[in-house]
C-alpha cells in the first residue's frame, strides 16, 4: 500500500525532477543525427531517442525505425497542448547529456547507446519509486508499441489479419 | 458491391449539417434548443425535441465520421474518433480513458453491451440520495422505449472463443453468469465496434437518433468546441453559448468563432466534458466535477492452447456479475466480469512488460485471451471517485486518486481472473502488471498476485466508463441537477449524459443513459411545448 508519506515524498521528488528538467533543457543539447523531413513534433535528437529505444522496448530486431519515428510523431500531433508540453519536457530532459547521463542513467549518447543500457534506463524508470518517472518510461511504451503495432506491417509477425469477409467492400 | 452510408447519404441529401472547419465566417446561430454533444444522452433529446417540432441545433467537437470512414484501422479510429486519441489519462497517468470524440460520441465507438440499470443501483440512489422516483418499477418503460429504438435484444450468435472461456471458467468454478443483450441490428460478428461499426449494424446514436433528428429539421454544427455558457443578466438562466470552430485536423482552431442564443440548453458533452463546460463559464457550484466515476477496470491475459481471435466477433457476449453480489453494496468493491476486444495497438500498448518478455506475447496473439474486472466505485464511503478539474489553458482533466479500497478490489478480482482462466484451461496467465509475467499454474500465479505491489502506473488501470461529476439529487445543494437533469440554479438548463448519475453504474453504463435521457427529453419536451 501507498503511504500518505511515500505519496508527498513521491510528489516532492516529481517536482524536483520536473524542475531539473526545464533546468537542464536545450543549451547543451546531446545530439547529431541528420534533420528529419516531415516530423511534426519530434526533432533530430528526438527521432534518435526513438530509434534507440524501439527495438528494445518492443525486443525485435529489423523494424522499421523510421516508420516507428513517423508513427510516434503522427501520434504526438493529435494530442492536447498541454500533453505535448510534457513530452516535450521529457524529450528535452533525455535528449540533454546531463538529463541522459544523470536521470536515464545512460552513459553513451542515444545512438550509441548499447541495447543492455537502454534495457536497464527502461527497467529503472518502469519500476522508479518516482511516479514522474514510472510515467516518463509508460509515455515511451504507448507511444513506441502504438507506433508499431498501429503499421501493418507489424501483423504478419502476429499472425494477426483483419476480417477478409469485410475488406474487399470498404471503400 | 459496396456498402451503404445511409449517414453520408443524408447529408448529401440536405440535411442541416455545417463542418466547422470549413467556416470561413464567425457564425451566429440561434434555436430552440441547443444540444452540446451528441453521444448517448444528446442523441436521445435530439431526436425527442425535433420530433416534437422543436427547433433544436446539436454542437459536436469532434468530426461527422461515417461509416464509410470506419475502415477496421486502429490507427486511424483512434486519433479521429476518440478524445485525445484514446490516451486521455487522469491526472497521475495511472487511469487509461476511453472515451468517443465524434458525432454519436462514445455510442459510435462502444462494444454494444446493454444493461439495464442495476435494480440495486437505483434503489441505492433512493435510500441514499432521496432520488426515490427513480426506482426499478418506474425505469421500466423508460428502458422498453431504448431498447425498442436501439434494436437491443438478445445476442443469438455463439460466444467468440474469448467470450466463451469467461463463460466456461465461470462454469468451472461456479460462479453465476450470463449472456450480455446488445444494440445491433444484422451484425456481422465482426468484433470491429471500437473502431466504429463500418456495416451500420451497431444502433449508435449515429446511425438512429441522430438522422431521426435531422431528418426532423435538426440542424448539426460539427468540431466545434463550445468554451462556454452566455448567462443572461438576472444569473437564472442562459442565453446560449459560445465557442470555437476546429480545423479539419480536428484539435487546432480554425480561427472563427461560434455563438448559438438558444431557448434552452441541453449539456450532454459527457461526464468529463459537461462538467468542463460548467467550470469554464464559472458556473461550478461546489458539486461540480466531485465525485466522478470510472469503473476502474484491470485486466488478466492467458495464453491458452487452442486459437482465440480475441480480435473476431462479437466483442462482449458473456458476464458475470457474481462478486457484485457477494459483499454490500457499500462494502469492499464489487466487481463484474467481461472480455475486452483485442487488437494489436491496444493490446500492444496496455500490455504490461517491455522487450523480449512483451514480444513473445504479442507474437501469440492469435491464442491471447484476456478477461478485465470492472470495479463499482461510488458506494463505498472511501469510494469518492476523481475530480474533473481545468488546466490553465481551460482543458479539462480528471484528477482520480486511487485508495486502499480501490486497491483491495484490484487484488481481488486479478485472483477471480487468474483462478477463472486457469479453470478455463489457460497455459499460462499474466495479470497485466509491470512485475507481473507469466505464471504456468494457478498456484504460482496466486503467489505472484499477492506480493504485486499496488501503486499507480506498476498496475495497469482502465476505464471506459465515465459517470458522474453533475449529480441528480433530491436538494438543491447536495447535488448539481434534479432527477429530470434540470439544473438546480439555471431554469432553462438540463444536464442530459452521464455525468448526472450520483455514483458508478455498476455496469456498462450506455442503457442507464438512454433510458434517463429518454425520461428527461420528455419532461422537457412538455414543458417546452407547454
Amino acid at each position: 500500500m501507498i503511504t500518505r508519506r511515500q505519496l508527498i515524498k513521491t510528489g516532492m521528488a516529481g517536482s524536483v525532477v520536473l524542475l531539473a528538467a526545464g533546468f537542464l533543457a536545450s543549451p547543451q543539447p546531446d545530439l547529431p543525427a541528420a534533420s528529419q523531413g516531415h516530423l511534426v513534433f519530434l526533432q533530430a535528437g528526438d527521432a534518435q531517442i526513438i530509434r534507440s529505444l524501439a527495438p528494445v522496448m518492443l525486443g525485435m530486431a529489423g523494424l522499421a525505425l523510421e516508420d516507428i519515428v513517423r508513427g510516434v510523431d503522427v501520434a504526438i500531433a493529435n494530442l492536447l497542448p498541454a500533453v505535448q508540453q510534457e513530452l516535450r519536457q521529457l524529450f528535452d530532459l533525455l535528449g540533454n547529456r546531463w538529463g541522459r547521463r544523470w536521470l536515464a542513467g545512460v552513459h553513451s549518447p542515444w545512438a550509441q547507446a548499447a541495447a543492455h543500457d537502454l534495457a536497464a534506463f527502461l527497467r529503472r524508470w518502469q519500476q522508479s519509486p518516482l511516479l514522474l518517472l514510472r510515467s516518463g518510461y509508460q509515455a515511451l511504451h504507448a507511444l513506441i508499441n502504438a507506433a508499431w503495432f498501429g503499421n501493418p506491417a507489424s501483423w504478419t509477425a502476429l499472425g494477426y489479419q483483419q476480417p477478409q469477409q469485410i475488406m474487399g467492400l470498404l471503400p | 458491391m459496396s456498402l451503404p452510408d445511409p449517414v453520408a447519404e443524408g447529408v448529401a441529401s440536405g440535411w442541416r449539417v455545417l463542418d466547422g472547419a470549413v467556416q470561413t465566417q464567425d457564425l451566429q446561430l440561434s434555436c430552440d434548443v441547443l444540444i452540446i454533444g451528441t453521444g448517448a444522452g444528446g442523441g436521445m433529446t435530439a431526436e425527442v425535441l425535433a420530433q416534437a417540432g422543436l427547433d433544436v441545433l446539436m454542437v459536436e467537437e469532434g468530426a461527422l465520421r461515417t461509416s464509410r470512414d470506419f475502415r477496421l484501422l486502429e490507427a486511424k479510429a483512434y486519433p479521429e474518433l476518440y478524445q485525445e486519441s484514446a490516451s486521455r489519462k487522469t491526472a497521475d497517468k495511472a487511469i487509461n480513458i476511453l472515451q468517443g470524440r465524434t458525432v454519436g460520441g462514445s455510442t459510435t465507438v462502444n462494444w454494444t453491451s446493454a444493461f439495464r440499470t442495476p435494480a440495486e443501483t437505483l434503489n441505492w440512489w433512493g435510500e441514499r440520495y432521496g432520488l426515490k422516483s427513480l426506482n426499478p418499477q418506474t425505469m421500466a418503460p423508460w428502458f422498453d422505449l431504448a431498447e425498442a429504438r436501439l434494436g437491443i435484444a438478445d445476442w443469438q450468435t455463439d460466444p467468440n472463443p474469448n467470450n466463451s472461456v469467461l463463460e466456461r471458467g465461470c462454469q468451472a468454478l461456479g460462479l453465476k453468469h450470463g449472456r450480455i443483450r446488445r444494440n445491433v441490428r444484422g451484425c456481422w460478428n465482426l468484433g470491429y465496434c471500437g473502431m466504429g461499426c463500418a456495416t451500420n449494424a451497431k444502433q449508435s446514436m449515429l446511425v438512429t437518433t441522430i438522422p431521426g433528428a435531422l431528418q426532423h429539421k435538426a440542424g448539426l454544427l460539427t468540431r466545434a468546441r463550445v468554451e462556454r455558457l452566455l448567462p443572461a443578466a438576472d444569473g437564472k438562466s442562459l442565453l446560449g453559448a459560445e465557442g470555437r470552430l476546429l480545423a479539419a485536423d480536428g484539435h487546432s482552431l480554425n480561427g472563427q468563432q461560434f455563438s448559438i442564443k438558444a431557448r434552452h440548453v441541453v449539456l450532454a458533452a459527457g461526464a468529463i466534458g459537461s462538467p468542463a463546460i460548467l467550470l469554464r463559464s464559472q458556473l461550478g457550484g461546489a458539486q461540480v466535477g466531485k465525485r466522478t466515476f470510472l469503473h476502474p477496470v484491470v485486466v488478466s491475459g492467458a495464453v491458452m492452447p487452442q486459437r482465440i481471435e480475441a480480435y473476431n466477433g462479437a466483442p462482449q457476449t458473456v458476464y458475470s456479475d457474481h462478486f457484485m453480489h457477494t459483499q454490500p453494496l457499500d462494502g469492499a468493491l464489487g466487481y463484474k466480469l467481461e472480455v475486452p476486444p483485442v487488437h494489436p495497438l491496444l493490446m500492444g500498448v496496455t500490455l504490461s512488460g517491455f522487450g523480449a518478455s512483451s514480444a513473445g506475447l504479442m507474437q501469440q496473439l492469435p491464442h491471447l485471451q484476456v478477461v478485465l474486472a470492472l470495479l463499482r466505485d461510488g458506494f463505498h464511503p472511501d469510494s469518492q471517485g476523481g475530480q474533473v478539474r481545468l488546466r490553465q489553458d481551460g482543458s479539462p482533466e480528471l484528477d482520480y486518486p486511487l485508495n486502499d479500497v480501490l486497491w483491495d478490489g484490484v487484488r481481488r478480482s486479478w485472483l477471480t481472473m487468474a483462478e477463472l482462466q486457469f479453470a478455463a484451461g489457460a497455459r499460462q496467465v499474466q495479470v497485466l502488471h509491470e512485475q507481473a509475467d507469466l505464471q504456468s499454474s494457478w498456484k504460482a500465479a496466486r503467489e505472484q498476485i499477492m506480493q504485486l505491489p499496488l501503486k499507480p502506473l506498476l498496475a495497469r488501470v482502465v476505464s471506459a466508463h465515465v459517470m458522474g461529476g453533475a449529480a441528480m439529487s433530491s436538494q438543491p445543494e447536495e447535488g448539481v441537477v434534479d432527477e429530470y437533469g434540470r439544473h438546480w440554479q439555471l431554469r432553462n438548463l438540463s444536464v442530459i449524459d452521464g455525468s448526472v448519475f450520483p455514483t458508478s453504474i455498476g455496469a456498462n453504463p450506455q442503457l442507464s443513459i438512454y433510458a434517463f435521457a429518454l425520461r428527461a427529453a420528455h419532461q422537457l419536451r412538455d414543458a417546452l411545448k407547454a
